[in-house]
């Protein structure tokens, strides 16, 4: 069965720190999502970043607009 | 063997930090190199460590804490990362050559100049000199937290005020406290502390650390892989990574994070106060015994070690008498801390250090005392 891309939110991070940190406060309060490589469409390279499929994103989204130290929002589309 | 050995190297482990490293080095991948689940959770494991020692030392975050393969590397970060060419920086006579060493490189390489607190007969320094040594171009003090000879402490909070009163970063070595003495960088002012994980705080040798109060703009000598932007020819800036080059230790700071959470359900409170008990029995036990001269000042507050000679008998017979024959291990010879010696008399014949353990026993203490009145009886 061929894969179809989706539109995913993406949030990213300036370093690795933020980033498992958004992670353990998204396990704790079960936000979901859930981290992957940075997508090249965003920046080449290594990193991590945090994804979730766009209908299950506002409680990520929230977080971000509240304050929680990141780097970007993104809307990719992702296999 | 009765392993009175500890400021060297804590020797007995807590059962929790045996278990971490064991099941890190079945499961863990390496941190921040992907995202698959053995790399997450060796960068989960990291970023736990982190948080707990950005707590234990009183910083605002994980990023404050940099991971080190040990308080000599954090120092050499610390030191070489912060101290401009031709300026100036004031240490004390207490110091390990793990401070010494950068400083005197950087004498000979950088044109910087080095003023030396000066110890008294008992090994102490008077943290009110610092202010007589201070110049224009003074850009840091670097003192030890505790000398690893005489375990007499240093008064870090003073001078941290009389630093931040001029301006001046303040680095600390905790090599002999970390662990046992509250260190608290927020409280006191301190920028930057260095330690390492094998000895009082229970972990695996490998592990230490530089925790900064705030990022002081430290720049890195190493430089190299981060597992974030690769593309980049210059390292990072953002702190842990700017300071963290190469892959991290990740099973020992599995280690170092079982035993950061051992010591805070133990209390370090209750871990110093059973340390120092320990030690003033040894004290009391053999300060009296003809011929044996006790250094340092036991007078105050103190870490858990107590050097000692017997008559003008070289160090290393002596260390060497109680470990063939007593089974005691000690540590002779002059504990890289050449100005410490200097001051105290003792460059040629050395000292004999017996540091204790939060589990170290009375019954080990009295044997030690022991081993001790037998040789000086005979010698």
């Amino acid at each position: 069965m061929i894969r179809e891309k989706k539109l995913k939110r993406i949030i990213t991070f300036s370093n690795t720190t933020d980033a498992m940190a958004f992670e353990d406060y998204c396990r704790i309060h079960e936000v979901p999502g859930r981290l992957i490589p940075v997508p090249g469409e965003i920046a080449a390279g290594c990193g991590m970043c945090w994804m979730a499929p766009m209908e299950e994103a506002g409680p990520a989204e929230e977080l971000c607009r509240g304050g929680y130290p990141h780097e970007g929002m993104f809307e990719i589309m992702l296999y | 063997m009765i392993y009175l050995d500890n400021a060297a190297t804590t020797l007995h482990k807590p059962e929790s930090v045996i278990e971490a490293v064991c099941d890190a080095l079945r499961t863990m991948g390496n941190s921040s190199r992907g995202t698959h689940e053995a790399s997450l959770n060796t960068a989960r494991t990291v970023f736990g460590t982190r948080e707990k020692l950005a707590g234990f030392f009183g910083v605002s975050g994980p990023n404050n804490v940099i991971f080190t393969q040990n308080a000599t590397e954090a120092l050499n970060i610390a030191i070489r990362g912060l101290v401009p060419e031709g300026s100036h920086v004031i240490t004390t006579e207490c110091e390990h050559n793990s401070v010494l060493r950068p400083l005197y490189l950087l004498e000979r390489e950088k044109g910087v100049e080095l003023s030396l607190l000066k110890a008294d007969p008992a090994g102490n320094i008077d943290p009110e000199e610092i202010e007589t040594l201070i110049r224009d171009n003074t850009s840091l003090i670097v003192t030890t937290h505790a000398s690893n000879l005489t375990g007499n402490m240093v008064d870090v909070k003073r001078i941290a005020e009389i630093a931040r009163a001029h301006g001046i970063r303040y680095v600390v070595d905790a090599s002999q406290t970390a662990g046992s003495k509250h260190i608290d960088l927020s409280e006191t002012g301190i920028d930057a502390v260095c330690f390492t994980g094998h000895k009082g705080m229970m972990g695996p040798q490998g592990t230490g650390g530089l925790v900064l109060r705030e990022d002081i703009g430290i720049r890195p000598f190493k430089v190299g892989g981060t597992g974030v932007q690769s593309y980049l020819r210059t390292q990072p800036e953002d702190l842990p990574v700017r300071l963290e080059a190469g892959t991290l230790n990740g099973h020992g700071i599995a280690g170092l994070g079982a035993a950061v959470d051992f010591i805070e359900s133990t209390g370090r409170e209750v871990i110093d106060e059973r340390e120092r008990s320990l030690m003033m029995r040894f004290y009391e036990g053999v300060r009296n015994i003809p011929g044996v001269k006790v250094y340092g000042d036991y007078s105050g507050d103190r870490a858990a070690i107590t050097a000692l000679n017997v008559g003008d008998v070289d160090s290393g017979q002596i260390s060497d008498i109680l470990s063939f024959e007593y089974g005691i291990a000690t540590r002779p010879g002059a504990h890289c801390a050449p100005l410490m010696h200097k001051a105290l008399g003792t460059e040629a014949q050395g000292a004999v250090r017996f540091s204790f353990s939060y589990f170290n026993t009375e019954e080990e203490i009295d044997a030690a005392v022991n081993a001790v009145r037998e040789i000086a009886e005979r010698i």
